[in-house]
C-alpha cells in the first residue's frame, strides 16, 4: 500500500459523510450515511487484504508531529485491524437497522452514527497516548445525544448513567498517561509499550487504567451503567454498545495495562479473576429473571465480557487468543441478537418477553436465524462464540483451575438463559393475537442479519481467518508478559516439571481443537506458532 | 529611566485613559444620543491598545526594557497577553450592549465608558509590580465595575447586585489593603522585588499573615471559593453584557495580578502560599460543581461554573512553575472564549418581543427550535465540561500535564476526578436543549454581532480550534518566561 494514508481515508469518509448529514434532510441523509458506511466497509477490506500477515508489528503507519509532543500517529497491529473490521462491518448494519425505526431529526442521528464511526477507528488506528485519549473520550458526546434523543423512555436517566461513569472511569487515566509521558518522554503508544515502569509506579498506574477499561468493558461493580444504556438506546445504538463500545475495554487492557504494566497486572490478577467469577455467574443468574429482553441481553454481555478478562489475564497465548475471539464473536452475536429484539420491537413496540411467544409459527425465517444467534451466545461448536470462549477457558484453565471451573458455569447458564428466553419468544403458544399476526423478515432485515449470520459461521468454522493476523502480536505481547513475569503459579502442581513442559508444548495446537468441530478443512498453519 | 520611555510603555494605558475622558466629556454634551458614537469610539480605542500590546507579546518582551516609572509598571509579555484577553472581552462587551440595553432601557452612553475605565483598570493590575499600582488599578476597576452591575437602576436584582458586589468588594479591598500594610510594614519596601529579597530565607509570621490577607483579597476577586458567595447573586442580578464581562476580563486580570504576586514577590516562598492555593482550588472546583446542581437561572449556572473553572486556573497557579503559569494562562484565553460564547448565547435567548429570558427551563427543546443555537450552546457546554475534542478539554490537558510534571499527583486526581461533579449540570442543558419537549419560549431574532462573536467563539472551540495551540502554547510560555522570578 506504499505510503497510502488508508487510515486517515477511513477516519474522513464518515467525518465528511457526518458533516453532510447535519445539512441534509431525512432521505438523502440515509442515503449519504449508508454509502459513507459501506465505502469504509470497502476501505476496510482492503485494509485487511493488505494487511500483511507475519510482516511489521505495525502497519499503515502515518506519523505527523503536531505540538506540544503530540502527533498524529496512525497505525494498526492485527488486534486493531480485527477491531476496526469489527467496527466498519456493523456500522452499515446499524445504519440499515434504522432505516425506518428513526423518523425524527434523521439527518442529526445519522450524523452522530458517522461521528461514531470515526471515532472508534481513530481508537483502534491511535498510535499517538493523547490521539488515543481523544478519540477515547469523545465517543462520549454522539452516544450520550443518540441515548438522550432516539433512546426510549427512561433515556435521560440512562444517557446521564452512561456519561458519568464512562467520564469518572477515564479522567482518571488521562493523569496516569501525564504521568507516564513525563516519565518515558514519548507519548509513542509502541514505544511506550516497551518501556519497562518502576514496579511501584506501575501498581497505580494500573489501576487508573484499570478504573477506565473496568468501566467500559464493564467489569462487575461498575457494570450498571450497561443494562440502562442498552435498554434505553433506539437499536442501533445498542448495536454498536455491545458490538464495538464494550470491546474499547478489552482492547485498552490488551494494548495498554497488560503490556505496559505486566507487573502490576500480575498483581492484581485476583482482583480481575475475582471480579470476573462473579460477573459470569451473577450477571448470569440476572439475566435469567429479566421480562425485558434487551436487559437480558445486556447482562449476558457482562458475563461474556467476564470470561474475556480472564482469558485477557491468564497470561498466556491461549487466554489472549480467546479473549480477542470472543470480543470479536460476542461484538457480531450480540449485535445480532440486539438486532432481532429490534426486529420484533419495531412490530409490536414492546420488550416484554411475555407479550411474545409461538412466533416459529409465523416468523419461521425470524425464529431460524434467531436460533443461530442464540446458538452462538451460548457458545455452539461451529459458531464463533465457541471458539473464543473454548480457547479462554483453555487459557485459563493452565493457571488456575478453580477460576475455569466458576467461569465455565458460566456457559452453562448462559445456555439456561438463551433457551429459555427463545423457548418464551419463539415457541409456544401464541398468547397474543398481535404478536401472532407480525410479518416475517423483510428484505431490508433478511440484509442485516444475513451478513452477520455469514460472519458468525466463517468465524466458528475456520477461525484461522481471524487468528492469523493476530498470532504475531499475541505472541509478542505473551513474549512481554513473560519476560516481565513469570507465570504466576497458583495452579495445582501435582505433577512435576516435565509434565508441566508437555502441556505448554501442547498448547500451541489449541488452535486446531477449536476448529476440529468444525467441517473438514484443519488448518494445518496451527502449528507455525 | 526617563520620563518619555516610561510614557512610551504606557502608551495602551494613555490611549485608554485619553479616550475615556474624552468620552466621558462627549456624554456629558452628547447625552444618551451620542451613545452609538460613543461605544464605537470606545471599541476603537480599545482595538487600538489591543494593536499596541499584541506585537510586544509575540516578540515576547521581558527584561528592563518593560518597566516603567522605577519598576511601578512593568509591560512584559505575561502583563501582555492578560491585556490582550481582558481588551477582547471588553470589546465583547461594548458589541453585544446596545442591543441588550435597547428592550429594557435605553443604551445610555456611560455604559462604554466604564468598561473602558474598567478595562484601563484590570490593564493596570495585570502590569503591576508595586503594591501602589495594583491597588490603584484594583480600585479603579473595581469602581467601575460596581457601576456596571447596578447598571439598571430601576431593575431591583440590578441594584441588588450592585450593592452585593460593592459591599462585599470594598470589604475585599479593605482585606487586601490589611494584607499589603503588613507586607509593607515587614518588607519595607511596596516593590514585588524588594520584598522577594526581604522574604528570601525566612518568612516571618507578619509577613505570613500579610500574605494570606492578601490572597483573601485577591481570592475575593477571582471569586474562587471559599469567597464566591458574592458571585451567584451578582451575575445573576448584573445585566447580561455586564455578567459576561465580569466573568471573563476581571478574572484574567485577577488571576494575573495573583499569579505575579505570588510568583515575583513571594516566589521564594512557594511553599507557604501553595497550600492555601490548592485549598481555594479543590474548594471552588468542588464547591462549583455541586453549587450549580439545582440551579434554575442560566446566569445563576454560569456563575457557579465560572467558580468552578478558576479552581482549574489556581491549580495551573498551584504547580508554580513555569509550565503551570503557562498552562494557567492558555486555559485563561480559553476560558475566555468560552465565557464570552457562552452569554452571548444567553443574550441570545429572547422570547418574540425581544425581552431577555434566562431561565434553563426557557431552553426546553431548543435544539428543534433553534437549531444553529442550541448546536453551539451544546459545544460550549461540552467544552466547559472538558470533553474531547472540543477545545475547552486542551485548557484541562495543559493544566493537569504541569501540575503532574510538577509531580503533585494527589492535586491532580482529586481535582480531575471532581471535575466530573461538573460535567453533570453541563450536560444537563444539554439535556434540556436535547432531550426535552420544545418549551417554544426562545423566538426573539439575534442580531449580526452577536451572531458574528458567537460564530468566532465557536470556531474557536471547535476542534479547528487545536490549530491555534502551537501559537497559543508558545505565547503562553513565552508570557510566563517574561516574570522575573527570584532566583
Amino acid at each position: 500500500m506504499g505510503g497510502f494514508p488508508i487510515l486517515s481515508l477511513m477516519l474522513a469518509v464518515p467525518l465528511v459523510g457526518a458533516i453532510a448529514c447535519l445539512f441534509l434532510d431525512a432521505k438523502p441523509a440515509r442515503h449519504v450515511a449508508l454509502a459513507a458506511t459501506l465505502i469504509n466497509l470497502g476501505l476496510g477490506i482492503v485494509l485487511w487484504m493488505n494487511f500483511e500477515i507475519g510482516g511489521d508489528q505495525w502497519q499503515f503507519q502515518e506519523y505527523h508531529e503536531l505540538f506540544a509532543g503530540f502527533a498524529y500517529a496512525l497505525g494498526i497491529d492485527g488486534i486493531a485491524l480485527m477491531l476496526i473490521m469489527l467496527s466498519v462491518f456493523l456500522m452499515p448494519i446499524c445504519i440499515g437497522a434504522s432505516w425506518d425505526a428513526i423518523q425524527k431529526r434523521v439527518g442529526e442521528y445519522m450524523a452522530a452514527f458517522l461521528f461514531m464511526e470515526v471515532l472508534m477507528i481513530g481508537v483502534f488506528a491511535a498510535q499517538d497516548l493523547f490521539l488515543f485519549y481523544i478519540f477515547f473520550e469523545a465517543g462520549l458526546i454522539p452516544m450520550y445525544l443518540i441515548i438522550g434523543i432516539w433512546g426510549g423512555d427512561n433515556r435521560i436517566y440512562a444517557s446521564y448513567k452512561f456519561f458519568l461513569y464512562t467520564l469518572l472511569g477515564s479522567v482518571l487515566m488521562l493523569i496516569a498517561m501525564f504521568w507516564m509521558v513525563n516519565q518515558a518522554g514519548t507519548t509513542y503508544i509502541p514505544d511506550l509499550m516497551m518501556t519497562d515502569f518502576a514496579a511501584e509506579a506501575q501498581t497505580w498506574l494500573w489501576l487508573a487504567f484499570f478504573a477506565s477499561f473496568a468501566v467500559k468493558m464493564p467489569m462487575w461493580p461498575v457494570h450498571t451503567w450497561l443494562p440502562d444504556a442498552h435498554v434505553q438506546a433506539p437499536t442501533a445504538g445498542s448495536v454498536i454498545l455491545a458490538g464495538v463500545l464494550l470491546k474499547l475495554g478489552g482492547y485498552g487492557f490488551i494494548r495498554f495495562s497488560l503490556p505496559m504494566f505486566p507487573d502490576a497486572s500480575a498483581q492484581f490478577v485476583w482482583l480481575i479473576w475475582g471480579f470476573s467469577m462473579v460477573a459470569v455467574v451473577v450477571t448470569s443468574l440476572i439475566a435469567l429473571v429479566q421480562h425485558d429482553m434487551k436487559k437480558l441481553i445486556a447482562y449476558s454481555s457482562v458475563a461474556h465480557m467476564g470470561i474475556v478478562t480472564v482469558g485477557l489475564f491468564a497470561f498466556n497465548v491461549q487466554g489472549l487468543e480467546g479473549a480477542m475471539m470472543i470480543m470479536l464473536g460476542h461484538g457480531l452475536v450480540s449485535g445480532a441478537l440486539f438486532l432481532c429484539v429490534g426486529v420484533i420491537y419495531d412490530r409490536l413496540h414492546t420488550r416484554e418477553i411475555d407479550r411474545y411467544g409461538g412466533l416459529s409459527i409465523n416468523m419461521p425465517a425470524y425464529a431460524t436465524l434467531f436460533l443461530l444467534f442464540t446458538m452462538a451466545s451460548v457458545g455452539l461448536p461451529g459458531t464463533s462464540n465457541f471458539v473464543g470462549e473454548f480457547l479462554a477457558l483453555a487459557g485459563i484453565y493452565q493457571i488456575n483451575s478453580w477460576v475455569a471451573f466458576v467461569c465455565t458455569t458460566g456457559i452453562i447458564l448462559g445456555a439456561a438463559y438463551m433457551l429459555y428466553l427463545y423457548r418464551r419468544v419463539c415457541f409456544g403458544e401464541q398468547k397474543n393475537a398481535d404478536a401472532a399476526a407480525m410479518p416475517d423478515l423483510s428484505m431490508r432485515e433478511y440484509l442485516l442479519l444475513g451478513p452477520i449470520a455469514a460472519a458468525v459461521l466463517w468465524m466458528g468454522v475456520y477461525p484461522e481467518s481471524f487468528l492469523a493476523p493476530m498470532r504475531e502480536d499475541i505472541a509478542w505481547l505473551d513474549q512481554r508478559l513473560a519476560e516481565a513475569e513469570p507465570e504466576s503459579d497458583a495452579h495445582l502442581t501435582m505433577t512435576d516439571a516435565p509434565a508441566q513442559e508437555e502441556v505448554r508444548t501442547m498448547t500451541g495446537d489449541e488452535m486446531m481443537e477449536a476448529s476440529l468441530d468444525g467441517p473438514p478443512p484443519a488448518p494445518p498453519e496451527g502449528e507455525a506458532q | 529611566m526617563d520620563l518619555m520611555a516610561s510614557l512610551a510603555i504606557i502608551t495602551p494605558e494613555i490611549i485608554l485613559t485619553v479616550t475615556g475622558l474624552l468620552l466621558l466629556l462627549a456624554a456629558a454634551w452628547g447625552g444618551d444620543r451620542a451613545s452609538r458614537m460613543i461605544s464605537i469610539a470606545a471599541a476603537v480605542s480599545l482595538g487600538s491598545a489591543f494593536a499596541i500590546v499584541a506585537p510586544r507579546v509575540c516578540a515576547g518582551a521581558a527584561g528592563m526594557d518593560t518597566m516603567a516609572f522605577g519598576d511601578l509598571f512593568r509591560a512584559d509579555a505575561f502583563a501582555g497577553l492578560a491585556k490582550l484577553m481582558i481588551f477582547a472581552a471588553a470589546g465583547a462587551t461594548i458589541v453585544i450592549a446596545p442591543r441588550f440595553f435597547d428592550r429594557v432601557a435605553n443604551m445610555r452612553a456611560e455604559y462604554p465608558i466604564l468598561v473602558v475605565f474598567a478595562a484601563l483598570g484590570m490593564s493596570i493590575m495585570v502590569s503591576a509590580t508595586n503594591l501602589m499600582t495594583l491597588y490603584i488599578g484594583l480600585e479603579l476597576n473595581s469602581l467601575a465595575a460596581y457601576v456596571l452591575a447596578a447598571f439598571l437602576r430601576d431593575d431591583e436584582r440590578s441594584s441588588e447586585a450592585g450593592l452585593k458586589y460593592f459591599v462585599l468588594g470594598a470589604l475585599a479591598s479593605g482585606i487586601l489593603l490589611f494584607g499589603m500594610s503588613l507586607v509593607y510594614g515587614f518588607a519595607g519596601t511596596t516593590n514585588f522585588i524588594g520584598i522577594a529579597q526581604a522574604v528570601k530565607g525566612d518568612l516571618s509570621t507578619g509577613m505570613l499573615f500579610g500574605m494570606i490577607f492578601m490572597l483573601a483579597g485577591l481570592a475575593f476577586k477571582i471569586s474562587a471559593a471559599p469567597f464566591h458567595m458574592w458571585t451567584p447573586d451578582v451575575y445573576e442580578g448584573a445585566p447580561t453584557p455586564t455578567t459576561m464581562f465580569f466573568a471573563s476580563a476581571p478574572k484574567v486580570a485577577a488571576v494575573a495580578l495573583l499569579a505575579r504576586l505570588m510568583m515575583e514577590a513571594f516566589g521564594t516562598q512557594i511553599d507557604a502560599w501553595r497550600q492555601v492555593v490548592i485549598a481555594a482550588a479543590l474548594l471552588s472546583i468542588i464547591i462549583g460543581a455541586l453549587g450549580a446542581i439545582g440551579q434554575s437561572n442560566v446566569k445563576r449556572l454560569l456563575a457557579f461554573s465560572s467558580i468552578n473553572n478558576v479552581g482549574f486556573i489556581l491549580i495551573g497557579l498551584a504547580a508554580a512553575t513555569v509550565a503551570g503559569i503557562s498552562a494557567m494562562l492558555v486555559y485563561l484565553a480559553i476560558y475566555v472564549v468560552m465565557t464570552v460564547g457562552s452569554f452571548v448565547a444567553v443574550a441570545l435567548m429572547r422570547d418574540a418581543d425581544g425581552n431577555p429570558l434566562e431561565g434553563i427551563s426557557d431552553l426546553a427543546g431548543l435544539s428543534t427550535t433553534r437549531p444553529v443555537l442550541a448546536a453551539v450552546m451544546a459545544m460550549l457546554m461540552f467544552s466547559l465540561a472538558g470533553i474531547p475534542p472540543l477545545f475547552g478539554f486542551w485548557g484541562k490537558f495543559v493544566v493537569f500535564q504541569a501540575v503532574v510534571e510538577a509531580d503533585m499527583l494527589a492535586l491532580a486526581a482529586i481535582g480531575i476526578a471532581a471535575s466530573v461533579i461538573g460535567a453533570f449540570y453541563y450536560i444537563k442543558i444539554v439535556k434540556v436543549m436535547y432531550f426535552d419537549e420544545p418549551a417554544g419560549t426562545v423566538t426573539g431574532e439575534g442580531d449580526t454581532p452577536h451572531w458574528a462573536l458567537l460564530g468566532i467563539c465557536a470556531v474557536i472551540i471547535s476542534p479547528l480550534g487545536y490549530i491555534l495551540t502551537p501559537w497559543l502554547g508558545n505565547l503562553a510560555d513565552m508570557a510566563a518566561a517574561s516574570l522575573m522570578l527570584p532566583a
